[in-house]
């Protein structure tokens, strides 16, 4: 016997097949299918991207065995209660709220100066519909066409399911299998679009490539699903995310990344991450669940994960690495930063199972406000991983008296010939030292940044130049409010 | 000068206006300008300059980029503009070899892995930058062997002219070989009970801190 919202179900998907059977996609768009997630909703987000069956096929696995998996539990965070059938598994581009940006909150457009957005840039971020006149594709375009003389491919995922299915359907779930955990699977069923990137034979990508220049980013968000393969002795750096605070009306951001490195390439991952963590009271922030990890399949074949974690109400993520090739190295740079009551549970897997590989594991962790956070990290080195190495060094700073910091470092070593070495520190930001940069002229906050930034440096050093200002920026107005 | 405990270092953090030190009587007075309500940033931009005894350190912030934030904010505090990036370096290269740095200091984070002599260099060095009106050094010779309180005394000297005013705070008499003071003030039980010149001390390091007990009773 169907409930009421199974049948309004079934009736919707039998229209818009019938729709979309006579090409009336324009209205498609403009559709938000109603609440609740079951086959007939998936069959709708394939049919509208027109997929081919053998990845309607794979959601649909991913579907069902998303079905038979419950949501983890272990993390050190407070979760409330997520309902699924109430999130909306289809939305149209993003309908633009606002006509100009006075009518968005006066504290994000602050935020926004002060970060140097410029202002066509504001609005899209903002949500205000874009000017016309502003042509963002042009943009893109010879950005492309640089591209496009060296052979990179570097499309959104739909596309490259259309253009490249041989080499999609290659990789796509190689690093994180649909019953990988419960959100890569729910992902792997429901996912909307995002980054496909292809480095050919022997090419270093001209540029950094930003998920700026694919426009329809700003749209998808809720189940991103990123592909980036590197062939034999190519080289890519790819830039995520921004500094400016993006909101989004869904709350749960459960993306999934694939990195997959051949013979001598690498591929180096940037991720600067400033989710819309909430009010002072932590209501209404975004649920950031991401499963993210690099195969480096080759020999010599190198992978980093740099990330700069500030938003979010929720962070739950670890970046991670397989060093399946001999002589591979992985490497995970990271500062996390929360204040007010946000929280964070997020760290690396490095996983040895060639002979000489190398990991590198750098965490910094700035709790204050009455945020928790916690550095997991595993590092796992296989029998078979002989002269293995790996450094790992973990620290944490914490600001005030309500807030929390917890390392939970897991290792798990098979081989004799194995080296590790693990450092880590706790600190906080004594009252000394502030009066110290006091007493020379510098104000608090003024202060705390240059301690911050200290602290930092190790990971900041690893960014793109651009988004390394940017990070800094950010760090600062981020714990502005957190003095005292 | 005074013995222990007579409450020389709470002078010190009570003019560098640190928050655990609260005035309950009496005014501060700088250039007849009241300055109990003023915070240390603003102390500091009004021309005040606290050496301390310990030091502290800023584990991995550049020495040469906390200066610049500084003498920058001091600037800012008196509406001038900020100091240009090369003038900078050029006197901050000069200043580092009087107090007998090498230019591996540039390099450094802010007293992380300095030894005492070193610390209390650095803070001879921060006074040579940031160029206050009045400086108060907080037993600045404490810890120091012979040549790094030549180097100090030097660093103080070359300081010296007749627009600053320098308050020295020590226990010992070795740097006053080296530093002639103008006027000597004996502190005890937190009150001043004595003023004179080099001849005090000449008296003190005979008679020690009782005879003046016994003198002022």
């Amino acid at each position: 016997m169907k409930t009421k919202k199974e049948q309004e179900q079934a009736i919707l998907s039998e229209t818009l097949n019938k729709k979309y059977k006579y090409g009336f996609t324009t209205d498609i768009d403009q559709e938000t299918l109603p609440p609740g997630l079951n086959e007939d909703v998936i069959k709708i987000i394939s049919n509208k991207k027109e997929e081919p069956s053998w990845l309607l096929e794979w959601r649909l696995k991913a579907y069902r065995r998303w079905k038979k998996m419950k949501a983890p539990k272990w993390a050190e965070l407070t979760i409330p209660n997520i309902d699924y059938d109430s999130i909306s598994y289809f939305s149209a581009p993003k309908k633009k709220e606002y006509k100009s940006l006075d009518e968005v909150d006066p504290e994000l457009i602050k935020t926004y100066e002060k970060l140097g957005v410029p202002i066509h840039e504001q609005k899209m971020l903002a949500g205000v519909a874009v000017d016309a006149v502003f042509d963002s594709v042009s943009i893109a375009t010879t950005f492309k066409e640089d591209l496009a003389k060296v052979g990179v491919i570097f499309c959104s995922f739909s596309e490259a399911v259309k253009l490249y299915p041989k080499l999609v359907k290659k990789y796509l779930g190689t690093v994180v299998p649909i019953a990988d955990n419960y959100f890569a699977a729910l992902n792997a069923a429901v996912f909307s679009d995002g980054s496909f990137v292809y480095i050919p034979k022997g090419v270093k990508c001209p540029m950094e490539l930003s998920t700026y220049f694919r426009i329809n980013a700003l749209n998808t968000g809720q189940f991103e699903r990123t592909l980036i393969i590197a062939d034999n002795k190519s080289y890519v750096s790819y830039l995520e995310g921004c500094t400016a605070p993006m909101r989004d009306e869904n709350q749960l951001h459960a993306a999934v990344v694939e990195l997959v490195a051949l013979d001598e390439a690498e591929i180096k991952y940037s991720t600067v991450q400033n989710w819309y963590p909430g009010d002072k009271n932590g209501k209404g922030g975004i649920y950031n669940f991401v499963t993210k990890r690099g195969n480096c399949i080759g020999y010599k074949s190198k992978i980093s994960w740099t990330q700069i974690e500030t938003g979010s109400a929720i962070t739950w993520k670890y970046p991670s690495c397989i060093l399946k090739g001999d002589y591979s190295k992985g490497e995970f740079y990271s500062v996390a930063v929360t204040t007010n009551k946000q929280q964070a549970d997020t760290g690396t897997k490095m996983i040895h199972l060639g002979k000489n590989s190398k990991s590198t594991i750098i965490s910094k962790g700035i709790s204050a406000g009455n945020s928790c956070q916690s550095y997991r990290g595993e590092v796992k080195i296989n029998k078979n991983a002989s002269n293995a190495r790996n450094y790992s060094q973990c620290d944490s700073i914490l600001i005030g008296n309500e807030c929390s910091a917890h390392t939970f470092p897991y290792i798990d070593v098979q081989n004799e010939s194995s080296i590790m070495e693990h450092e880590a520190t706790t600190s906080n930001i004594s009252e000394e030292q502030l009066f110290y940069c006091n007493s020379r002229g510098i104000s608090t906050e003024g202060a705390i940044s240059l301690i911050v930034n200290g602290f930092c440096k190790q990971v900041f050093k690893k960014l793109p130049m651009e988004f390394a200002m940017e990070a800094q920026k950010l760090m600062e107005l981020t714990l502005e409010d957190s003095v005292g | 000068m005074g013995p222990n405990g007579s409450g020389k270092s709470t002078l010190t953090n009570a003019i560098a206006g640190k928050d655990s030190y609260s005035i309950d009587k009496g005014e501060i007075l700088y250039n007849d300008k009241l300055i109990n309500d003023l915070n240390p940033e603003e102390r500091a931009g009004e021309g005040i300059f606290v050496s301390f005894q310990y030091p502290i350190s800023l584990p991995g912030v550049n020495n040469v980029y906390f200066l610049r934030e500084a003498v920058n904010s001091i600037r800012k505090y008196r509406n001038q503009d900020k100091v240009s990036s090369v003038k900078f370096m050029k006197k901050i290269k000069s200043k580092i070899k009087e107090v007998d740095f090498d230019e591996s200091f540039i390099n450094r984070a802010v007293n992380e892995g300095f030894s005492g002599g070193e610390k209390k260099r650095n803070e001879i060095l921060q006074l040579l930058m940031i160029e206050p009106e009045v400086a108060i050094l907080d037993e600045t010779d404490s810890g120091l062997d012979i040549d790094a309180l030549k180097t100090v005394a030097q660093g103080i000297n070359s300081y010296r002219n007749s627009k600053r005013s320098i308050i020295l705070i020590t226990h010992y008499q070795r740097i006053l070989d080296y530093l002639e003071p103008d006027q000597i003030h004996i502190l005890m039980d937190g009150r001043i009970v004595k003023k004179g010149g080099l001849e005090l001390v000449d008296t003190l390091e005979k008679k020690g801190y009782k005879w003046i007990t016994k003198d002022v009773s």
